[in-house]
């Protein structure tokens, strides 16, 4: 195909949802007939038709391996300058448009009967639709400002999402903290932009004649300007963009939104919450990577990347720990993508995009495949999302059990499943990072934690003698229209890893466009695999050692981490001592740390918010208050004063005071008329 | 376009001719005139092909002084019938119109004394359309008057909430700042020493640094007091809650855009140096404005005092456009008026046609414990629209406005620009707030349905166009910014402000 066809088949991708999201709504309001179905079948139609573009414009990068190819259009005039959008066809855009129209198109699937009998069913798939075209228009753009137009409107696609089911007030409340957190990172965002427009006079990424704000000449121009605390000026600006990163992705400490986002319907964590929209964090940084890399001479890693490193470092652990102390089955999933998220900036940080990328595509697979796994057990227990009240689901639900073990050993980072190339991909750059090894040995311990808290789930969940949950209402496995999603994301978790296998990392080269070039020699990467696995398999073995051997009867029983029971100290006395003494120390330890994390981002975090809200509200009280007894009783008593000398006017002759106020104004005017002519 | 104004008061005197019993006809002549209106402007507008044109539409002597004898000092002065049309106008004449028509649509629920209300309604519209279009500054003065009274029976006589006193606040705050622009005018004219009141005449005219330092504030905050600029902003508030709700879309959405536009277009120009020099000033009160009315905004409790404050808001950004003195935050002030016209008047819309008309209550305690958002669908998703546009959701007018006016800022004042973002997080809040008490309650067990009456097919159409046009301005903000607005700021009347501000 030639370019023409794709300056009109390549926003397609972007607009072929919005087109279904609004013929949806005006169906919903104005069309007389029943209409379920047709809303449905339309965003799933539009998504397919998306993926068969998106799938058109990889197959283009990947065969043409030129510079990024980009569309670009004036929307209006800003003052002397043309403001430009357009869109950019590369490697970075057309895969995520890949992975977010086929996961998109599986969770609508999924969605149909999950929300079958949702009396807003239409509406739902109006707001899917919506966040669909918002996030495509977002991963397309070749401009800062229609991403960051994108961007908002995501937001608001998910502020709808999230509030869907408004009655329950949780949800609400979740809804609102999720826009109004994201909003404030947005600030940062938004002030970034506005310094790199004055700083380069474009928002354009590339352009077709080099003057894009991420080329060359422009970033050159800003590494050699530098600010006031000594900052070259392209890290400050990339340090402000971050900050949209770090709300939208939920990175320390911007991160208290997103566990609670998941009182949404569990598609839409799937979908916005865990596999496309907080990645868009990632995609951000990823797409101004030339900006937040670009050090002066001299420097081998510029202060940004130093900065997102150690935030995803510290995200990554910090929510691992939270996820242990979780019981909501989708909680503990939440801080896995929490922490997963905090793992692709430390990727994006010593690595670079490809690397970055390659976790962020992945994660995206087998977290889809977790949360909509989740949704089917939610769905299967009769809307039971306590792990406590479930158990020993692998005998009544076969097909959601087999595959979120996938989607489990896929996360945990088991060989060879996806997640274990591409998180192994991101310890493996971190080990040679110039600045510090500390991110890679903090990595290596979040692998393990992951390993253990989604051992911890699958044991509460699917193992176990006993079904905990209400005895005259037993699970049972959900209609074929779930269970397909799963079975093709499972696949998905297992097959799409070996794109980015260190010995033939073909990914990160379509990525990254290079030639596909091995990561270190044969020997280290081996001692690397050996080392994640045995990690991986520790943290699996104390979470089956912990929770497998002695499972939950009971819901009201404590946490078997939380309270020691003497039948499984001997257990393990008897098999692993060094069992025992991790359960002493290091799972004590993890535990109470796990608590105290826990403790701090329900208590410490929210409490700063609180204290903020509380001096803007009383800010805001004071500002209220002058107004109606200050600024009001100020304007009232100077009516009175008027009216009093009105009325004494009136004595004399019968008047209105607009008709004084008039002659006073004029009276004035000519006062002032003689002064200007005496004054001459 | 001249004929916008005549068709007003043609329109005003056939609905008071029509028989008493007539209502349904009075106000299909109000929905015809207006659209007519709009029709005109549009069209009017269309004609504009990008060049710095100034379309004159007539000029005739109107009255002359002549002079004396040889001992006065006063010259000999002609005030001229002057009409003409330049992009700014323009825009505020399609704002005018389609304010007016969405109005009209808004007001057909009105039983009380129908012919009246809409024979005031038309004339405030003249009076208004006749402001924008004047080139003559004492034509202009005389008009700005004329606008003055119609609002003042409109609000007392068809108003809820306290309607004298908000009625004769507004009135009163009106003339002190008339009294202030007549006397800065007055002496001008004086002081330049011409013949004509014409504003392009005005504009030409040097006068010297300290005068302009004197005289620009009285001009400007004469006009702006109608714009709500911080401090002078208390009569926006209870003076839009206690109009009815085509007014308080009018207010808003049109007589809050007179005192922007007097000040752009005859204190601005009039006084540049003056502007230069109180430039700061009135930055800071903008953005204290901005962020004022916000928090005050969040703490009410009166669903449409929440409003009435965010237009205090939302017109700071117009004042910090205007402040900024560049071309485009120049452009996105204007472009603000016409975007915070059409918002405003949506969300006075929804909060006083659909909600209080049906509801009678705007407490916002009481109306959560309402279940609104399953009654009224429709209501619910235009006030989410509109709640979503006024905080600067991309898509719609108020975000190119707000985004040029902060990339202005930002090269003027750049730690304005950063508390303007902070202003809008809050405006995001504020507005979520409303959404979700007045619409979006928790269902406790099984509410009892209030069997409110239906939306009706006017109040639809009112809606669906002004959101089309926030819509359009949003979508495809190129039309008017290249043809209209940009061209404007390129003719003979700023001439002076170009020079000055240095572009």
């Amino acid at each position: 195909m030639g370019d023409s066809v794709y300056t009109w088949a390549f926003p397609m991708i972007a607009l072929a949802p919005l087109f279904a999201a609004l013929v949806i709504f005006v169906s919903r309001f104005f069309c007389p007939f029943p209409n379920k179905k047709i809303a449905s079948h339309l965003a799933i139609g539009s998504m397919c038709l998306a993926f068969f573009f998106s799938l058109l414009a990889v197959i283009n990068v990947a065969d043409t391996q030129q510079a990024p190819r980009v569309f670009n259009f004036t929307w209006f005039e800003l003052g002397t300058n043309a403001l430009q959008l357009g869109w950019i066809m590369d490697p970075l855009s057309s895969i995520m448009a890949v992975m977010i129209t086929f996961v998109g198109a599986l969770i609508f699937h999924f969605s149909t009967a999950y929300m079958g009998k949702d009396e807003n069913y239409q509406m739902f798939f109006c707001y899917l639709s919506l966040f669909a075209a918002a996030m495509l228009g977002l991963v397309i753009s070749n401009n800062l400002l229609l991403m960051f137009i994108c961007w908002e409107l995501v937001g608001v696609a998910s502020y709808l999402l999230i509030g869907f089911w408004f009655y329950k007030p949780s949800a609400a409340a979740a809804a609102k903290k999720a826009f109004i957190t994201t909003r404030i990172g947005d600030l940062g965002f938004f002030i970034g932009m506005l310094w790199l427009y004055s700083e380069t006079g474009t928002l354009l990424f590339y352009d077709a004649n080099g003057m894009g704000c991420l080329e060359q000449s422009a970033v050159a121009k800003m590494v050699g300007q530098t600010t006031m605390v000594g900052m070259t000026v392209s890290t400050a600006i990339s340090l402000l963009i971050f900050c949209g990163a770090i709300g939208k992705s939920g990175q320390l400490p911007l991160h208290v939104w997103l566990p609670d986002a998941m009182e949404g319907p569990t598609p839409v964590s799937a979908l916005i919450h865990a596999a496309t929209m907080v990645a868009a964090g990632v995609f951000l940084m990823a797409r101004v990577y030339p900006l937040i890399s670009a050090a002066p001479p001299g420097v081998a890693v510029s202060g940004g990347l130093q900065v997102v490193t150690w935030v995803g470092t510290l995200t990554a652990v910090f929510a691992a720990l939270i996820a242990i102390g979780q019981y909501d089955i989708k909680r503990v999933l939440a801080y896995s993508t929490v922490s997963q998220l905090g793992y692709m900036f430390m990727g994006l940080g010593v690595g670079g995009v490809g690397v970055a990328m390659f976790h962020l595509i992945m994660h995206a697979f087998f977290k889809a495949l977790l949360f909509l796994g989740s949704g089917s057990v939610i769905h299967g227990c009769h809307h039971e999302q306590d792990m406590r009240r479930m158990g020993a689901l692998q005998h009544h639900m076969k097909i959601t059990y087999l595959t979120y073990a996938v989607g489990t050993l896929a996360l945990a980072g088991v060989i060879p499943f996806a997640g274990f190339w591409s998180k192994d991909a991101i310890l493996h750059y971190a080990w040679g990072w110039e600045v510090s090894r500390l991110p890679f040995f903090i990595g290596v311990f979040g692998a393990f934690l992951t390993a253990f808290y989604m051992t911890r789930q699958v044991v509460y969940v699917f193992y176990g003698k006993v079904y905990r949950g209400d005895e005259s209402h037993m699970p049972e496995e959900v209609p074929e229209s779930m269970t397909k999603p799963l079975i093709i994301l499972a696949v998905c978790s297992i097959a799409l890893g070996f794109l980015g296998m260190p010995w033939l990392p073909a990914f990160q080269a379509f990525i990254e466009q290079v030639p596909i070039e091995a990561e270190g020699n044969f020997g280290s990467t081996a001692v690397f695999i050996i080392i994640s696995q045995v990690v991986v398999g520790f943290g699996i073995a104390i979470g089956l050692a912990i929770y497998g051997v002695l499972p939950h009867e009971k819901p009201e029983h404590p946490d078997e981490a939380e309270e020691h029971l003497p039948n499984q100290f001997a257990v393990l006395r008897d098999k692993f001592y060094i069992d025992e003494l991790y359960e002493r120390t290091v799972v004590k330890w993890h535990k109470s740390f796990g608590n105290l994390a826990d403790t701090l981002d329900r208590k410490a975090v929210s409490l700063g918010v609180m204290l903020v809200s509380f001096v803007a509200l009383g800010i805001s009280w004071l500002s209220r208050f002058c107004d109606d007894y200050l600024i009001n009783p100020g304007f009232d008593e100077g009516c009175k004063r008027v009216s009093r000398s009105g009325r004494f006017m009136a004595k004399l002759q019968n008047g209105r005071i607009q008709e004084y106020l008039r002659v006073f104004g004029v009276a004035l005017a000519l006062f002032l008329l003689t002064l200007f002519i005496t004054g001459r | 376009m001249s004929w916008t104004i005549y068709i007003s008061f043609i329109g005003m005197l056939a609905v008071l001719l029509l028989p008493p019993r007539h209502e349904t006809r009075a106000r299909w002549v109000a929905l015809v005139v207006a659209g007519c209106g709009l029709w005109i402007g549009f069209t009017g507008a269309m004609e504009f092909g990008g060049g710095p044109v100034v379309k004159e539409l007539i000029n005739i002597p109107w009255i002359t002084i002549q002079k004396l004898d040889s001992h006065t000092i006063l010259p000999e002065l002609t005030i001229r019938y002057a009409l003409a049309v330049d992009g700014i106008s323009a825009v505020m004449v399609i704002l005018t119109g389609l304010a007016a028509t969405a109005g009209v649509l808004f007001s057909w629920n009105i039983e009380h004394r129908v012919r009246e209300y809409f024979a005031f309604y038309l004339a405030l519209i003249g009076g208004v359309y006749g402001v924008f279009l004047s080139a003559d500054l004492f034509l202009l003065f005389v008009f700005y008057e004329i606008a003055i009274v119609p609002k003042y029976f409109l609000i007392a006589i068809w108003g809820s909430t306290r309607r004298e006193y908000g009625a004769m606040k507004l009135a009163l705050y009106s003339f002190v700042g008339s009294a202030f622009v007549l006397i800065g005018m007055i002496s001008a004219f004086a002081v330049s020493g011409g013949h004509s009141f014409m504003l392009v005449d005005l504009a030409k005219v040097q006068f010297s640094a300290d005068f302009q330092a004197r005289a620009f504030p009285l001009v400007f905050v004469g006009f702006a007091i109608l714009a709500g600029i911080w401090p002078f902003h208390t009569w926006a508030p209870t003076g839009h809650v206690a109009a009815p709700t085509a007014v308080s879309m009018l207010l808003a959405g049109v007589i809050m855009k007179l005192g922007a536009y007097g000040a752009l277009k005859v204190a601005m120009t009039m006084f540049p140096e003056g502007l230069l020099y109180w430039r700061d000033t009135i930055a800071l009160v903008a953005v204290i404005g901005i962020v004022y009315g916000a928090m005050v905004a969040w703490t009410q409790k009166d669903f449409k005092f929440v409003i009435g404050y965010s237009s205090v808001s939302h017109m700071g950004f117009v004042m910090l456009g205007l402040a900024t003195l560049n071309e485009v935050g120049l452009s996105g002030a204007v472009l603000q008026m016409f975007s915070h016209g059409i918002i405003a008047g949506l969300l006075f819309a929804v909060v006083g046609r659909m909600v209080y008309a049906r509801t009678h209550t705007r407490d916002l305690d009481e109306l959560s414990q309402m279940p609104l958002g399953q009654e009224m669908p429709f209501a619910a998703v235009v006030f989410t629209i509109a709640g979503l546009a006024s905080m600067g959701l991309p898509g719609f007018s108020g975000f190119v406005a707000e985004l040029q006016v902060v990339l202005g800022a930002w090269k003027a004042f750049p730690l304005y620009a950063v508390i303007c973002g902070a202003g809008i997080i809050i405006g995001v809040t504020y507005t979520l707030k409303a959404i979700q008490t007045v619409f979006f309650t928790e269902r406790t067990g099984d509410p009892k349905l209030l069997e409110l009456p239906h939306i009706t097919f006017s109040e639809k159409l009112g809606a669906a166009l002004l959101i089309g046009a926030s819509l359009w301005v949003g979508l495809f903000p190129g039309y008017m910014l290249e043809h209209l607005i940009h061209p404007a700021f390129e003719t003979e009347l700023f001439e002076g402000l170009r020079k000055e501000a240095g572009w």
